[in-house]
């Protein structure tokens, strides 16, 4: 036993020797074979943490089976794993240096088990990645590390394992460095170490050794003492997931966990995704001292001074520091399930504490994890093990951030059937500075009619069709061609146009960038109600600020009534050749000033659920496919 | 915020109320089981934090009748003081038949089987309960280090775990077929030490077996006839924390039925042990 060798790190702070100090989490990862489990059960009986009679133990189950020693059984404690000699699940055991305590995650290897290297994975602080000296970087090894990047693990050490089977040679361990450092950097992981072991004999474990004289780095002990505990994001923007609101003897208590920032009592909070905004009374704790502030990580309980409607799945957070709001969003996803991922079926996402049904609108890379290539074909579906760049459309509006800015609320689950499946982080969504909060005064009234009672009378669900594109693509025609269709089917539709409204509702307001805002927002307003009183509400509007199309969509989802944005599509050069109603000529005879297209940008949809080539098929065939998209929306099942 | 010296516990005590709540808040028809041991009576003083100190569910104790004698008691004496509702299973059918071991009918695991594990079988299907609260954890034994936080058990009790659901950032398991069933395991993170901490840091009472009297106390309380006390002086918490820092013996080594075989306990989990 080696425990004299750990002196290395006596010089630390005393109060490190206790298990005073939150364990740091440690993930194991690697192709199959790479020797995981070998090291694992080598680290524990190198450090001293093994119990009395374990190595014995193993030492005669591996004599029954008339085998060598095998480390890997301290570990691999199902049968199956120890007959097949590889790990099915990840598991955990603690251990102790000098330094600190340790939670080591053992993961598997084989590509059959990742959602169980995801399980072991995603809680970790920090990884170890082995790559075996002698065979070299192989699928798993360039896999994992890329779910260890999605995974948002920042502390990673490469492990160059077997150093013995290739005679502890300087330059098969150069050449793995090489290589795979090229590999890491494509996704933006820096390693923090490369290290050369021989795990079944120790080496380079907790002592450098004589055979590798040419390694001037730590060892693993001292590596794993040099990562750093994270510390949970106090500082970042509040986001106070709730879980669920109990009575208990006379107070009304939000449950739930400050998922990242600080909630102080006295606090305006307000709780997205229904914005109404209440002053936090107190925190509740029991058996515990008295609490004025909580922070990220805390599972806490807080009282309203007023009494607001906040249910499972709101999100309180402070005014000035909102988060995202929508039923559209971009996300990276790893699949796992068996079946794959696919654009015809539905799937429930989770995200925080809100849970609502969902769908992929779109799979717009695909890419292979082990060589980072994306897949050359269209693809419908994302098969197991694979990682999909993906736009998901929501049936409510989800509160969420982007993965970069915050983690806990920018990551998410899919769930098919009853299984968890997949997960995902967000990208690219865009934050809003201006928000309407709704004092606590003003409350909606609340009709005798239910939304509901309109869709079944109605026999279709309201809904806001938003049409954006240049100045004579098309947008008015097929409007008006839709709402004639739509009605000749029995249907109730309306078309918002922006002529019409600029004549009533909207007159006060100019071409300005700031009433272009303004007016755009009267118009989601406005066809929020309508789409709530049961209509398929048609707008045909310029809108070329992608922010406003962003902010209509939040305002529409509010309700819970679908927002799909059709992007009419045609050419400056097409619009101004058609140019119906003679603007484009005006604009250029400068009678006009801010034209859309000419001196004021058209911002096009990134991600629309609908585009439609005006400059290259006929308003027929473009209505065709618009009623194609749109009426399988409006069946009520 | 408590002293610094068991701040970490609190990490662990933060993960464990999430976890409670969402079992609470999922599953309508919940039970928690208590041993009385040190372990699941943590358990229930971190269901009262997460319910500021109501436990909305009831608690299931699964009496073998070779329990302790001193267990018994404490456990009658803490229903009153916190209000708890208590419902003991039993295989009733199994004792009067005489199938225990220690009536010598049966091996050890074999009646860990019927007095244990079908007790509990059948108290569930009795109650109709669609989840169970279990204050396992993950260093106690190998098989329990590859479990779940939320661990789906099929029609006929048997954990699958060869293929166990994905588990990450929180997001649980808690749809399932019908028929099936979850067991929720909040403590799964914490260790023997932590737990022992936390009791102290919590002064929380804990069944007098554990302190130690005329040089032995019992480190892990199962049924008399299979559980063996240690040699130990210690008479306080703080004592026992001393202790279990300078042991390299493993909790479990003084539970006789783990030791019968190499797979004993995998294979009296896979069938629906805790």
């Amino acid at each position: 036993m080696s425990s004299e060798r750990l002196s290395v790190a006596d010089s630390l702070d005393e109060a490190f020797l206790s298990s005073e100090h939150r364990a740091l989490r440690v993930v194991i990862v690697g192709h199959v074979d790479h020797g995981k489990s070998t090291l694992v059960g080598r680290l524990l009986y190198e450090t001293g943490s093994l119990p009395d009679g374990k190595f014995e133990q193993i030492q005669t189950v591996c004599r029954r089976r008339g085998m060598q020693f095998e480390w890997a059984f301290l570990m691999d404690a199902l049968q199956a794993e120890r007959d097949q000699n590889i790990t099915i699940d990840v598991s955990q055991i603690w251990f102790k240096t000098r330094r600190r305590n340790y939670v080591i995650i053992d993961a598997p290897g084989h590509k059959e088990f990742l959602k169980n290297m995801v399980s072991g994975a995603a809680s970790a602080d920090a990884a170890l990645l082995l790559i075996d000296a002698h065979e070299g970087i192989q699928e798993q090894s360039r896999r994992h590390a890329y779910l260890l990047s999605l995974l948002g693990i920042r502390q990673v050490v490469v492990v160059v394992n077997k150093m013995d089977l290739v005679n502890f040679d300087q330059a098969v361990f150069n050449q793995i460095e090489a290589n795979y450092r090229d590999f890491l950097r494509q996704l933006n992981v820096q390693p923090l170490q490369f290290l050369p072991i021989a795990a079944r004999d120790g080496v380079n474990l907790v002592a450098p050794d004589p055979k590798m004289s040419w390694f001037e780095g730590p060892t693993l002990v001292q590596t794993l003492d040099d990562l750093e505990q994270p510390v949970p994001p106090a500082d970042l923007p509040l986001r106070f997931a709730v879980q669920d609101v109990y009575r208990f003897d006379q107070r009304r208590i939000l449950a739930g966990r400050i998922e990242s920032g600080t909630l102080r009592v006295g606090d305006t909070v307000v709780f997205a995704p229904s914005n109404k905004e209440s002053v936090v009374a107190s925190i509740e704790v029991w058996n515990a001292p008295q609490r004025s502030a909580v922070s990220a990580g805390e599972s806490v309980g807080v009282t309203l001074r007023e009494q607001i409607f906040v249910e499972r799945g709101s999100v309180g957070i402070h005014i000035d520091q909102m988060p995202i709001e929508t039923n559209r969003f971009r996300a990276r996803v790893f699949w796992m399930g068996d079946r794959p991922l696919s654009l015809a079926k539905k799937y429930k996402i989770k995200l925080l504490t809100q849970e609502v049904e969902c769908q992929l609108a779109s799979i717009d890379r695909v890419i292979d994890a082990s060589t980072l290539e994306a897949s050359a074909a269209i693809r419908r579906t994302v098969e197991k093990n694979e990682v999909a760049e993906v736009t998901i459309q929501s049936r409510g509006p989800l509160v969420m951030d982007n993965y970069d800015r915050l983690q806990t609320s920018g990551r998410f689950v899919l769930v098919d059937g009853n299984d968890v499946a997949g997960g995902g982080v967000i990208f690219g969504g865009v934050y809003l500075v201006h928000k309407q909060v709704k004092s606590a005064n003003i409350t909606w009234s609340e009709s005798h009619i239910r939304y509901q009672d309109r869709v079944e009378r109605n026999g279709h669900p309201g809904l806001v069709v938003w049409m954006t594109g240049l100045s004579g693509s098309g947008k008015s025609t097929l409007a008006r061609a839709l709402e004639k269709a739509l009605f000749e089917r029995q249907m109730q539709a309306y078309v918002l146009d922006g002529d019409n409204v600029r004549h009533g509702l909207n007159a006060n307001l100019s071409f300005s960038p700031e009433d272009r805002v303004e007016n755009i927002r009267r118009v989601a307003e406005v066809s929020k109600l309508m789409a709530d009183a049961g209509i398929i509400t048609v707008t045909s509007f310029i809108s070329p600020y992608r922010l406003d199309r962003v902010r209509a969509r939040e305002i529409v989802a509010s309700s819970g009534v679908e927002f799909l944005e059709v992007y009419v599509s045609a050419s400056l050069d097409v619009c101004e050749k058609r140019d119906p109603k003679n603007l484009y000529r005006k604009a250029r005879a400068g009678e006009i000033k801010g034209f859309t297209g000419l001196d004021a940008p058209y911002e096009a949809p990134e991600n629309p659920e609908l585009v439609l080539e005006t400059g290259q098929e006929s308003a027929e065939a473009c209505l065709e496919r618009l009623l194609q998209f749109l009426l399988p929306r409006l069946r009520v099942d | 915020m408590t002293g610094a010296k068991y701040r970490h516990l609190d990490a662990l005590e933060n993960q464990s109320v999430y976890i409670l709540r969402e079992a609470h808040r999922k599953f309508k028809r919940l039970a928690m089981l208590w041993s009385i041991g040190k372990d699941s009576s943590v358990l229930l003083w971190l269901a009262r934090k997460a319910f500021f100190g109501h436990v909305p569910m009831p608690c299931v104790h699964v009496d073998t009748s070779y329990k302790i004698p001193e267990m018994i008691q404490f456990r009658d004496q803490k229903v009153r003081e916190w209000g708890i509702d208590l419902i003991v299973g039993q295989n009733k059918a199994a004792l009067a038949a005489g199938k225990t071991f220690p009536n010598g009918a049966l091996t050890r695991v074999e009646c860990c089987g019927l007095l244990k594990k079908d007790a509990l079988q059948q108290v569930i299907e009795e109650k109709d309960y669609q989840a169970v609260i279990v204050g396992i954890r993950r260093d106690e034994e190998g098989t329990r280090a590859k479990e779940r936080y939320f661990s789906p058990r099929d029609r006929n009790f048997e954990w699958n775990f060869k293929d166990q659901p994905p588990e990450l950032w929180d997001q649980f398991k808690t749809d399932f077929d019908p028929g099936t069933h979850i067991r929720i395991h909040p403590l799964l993170h914490w260790t023997e030490m932590n737990v022992w901490e936390y009791i102290e840091r919590e002064k929380i009472p804990i069944v007098d077996l554990y302190f130690a009297k005329d040089g032995f106390r019992y480190r892990s309380l199962g049924c008399a006839p299979c559980t063996k006390p240690v040699p130990s002086q210690a008479i306080t918490v703080a004592e026992i924390i001393e202790e279990l820092r300078e042991t390299k013996v493993s909790e479990r080594s003084t539970r006789a039925q783990d030791q019968e075989s190499e797979d004993a306990f995998e294979r009296l989990r896979a069938s629906g042990y805790m």
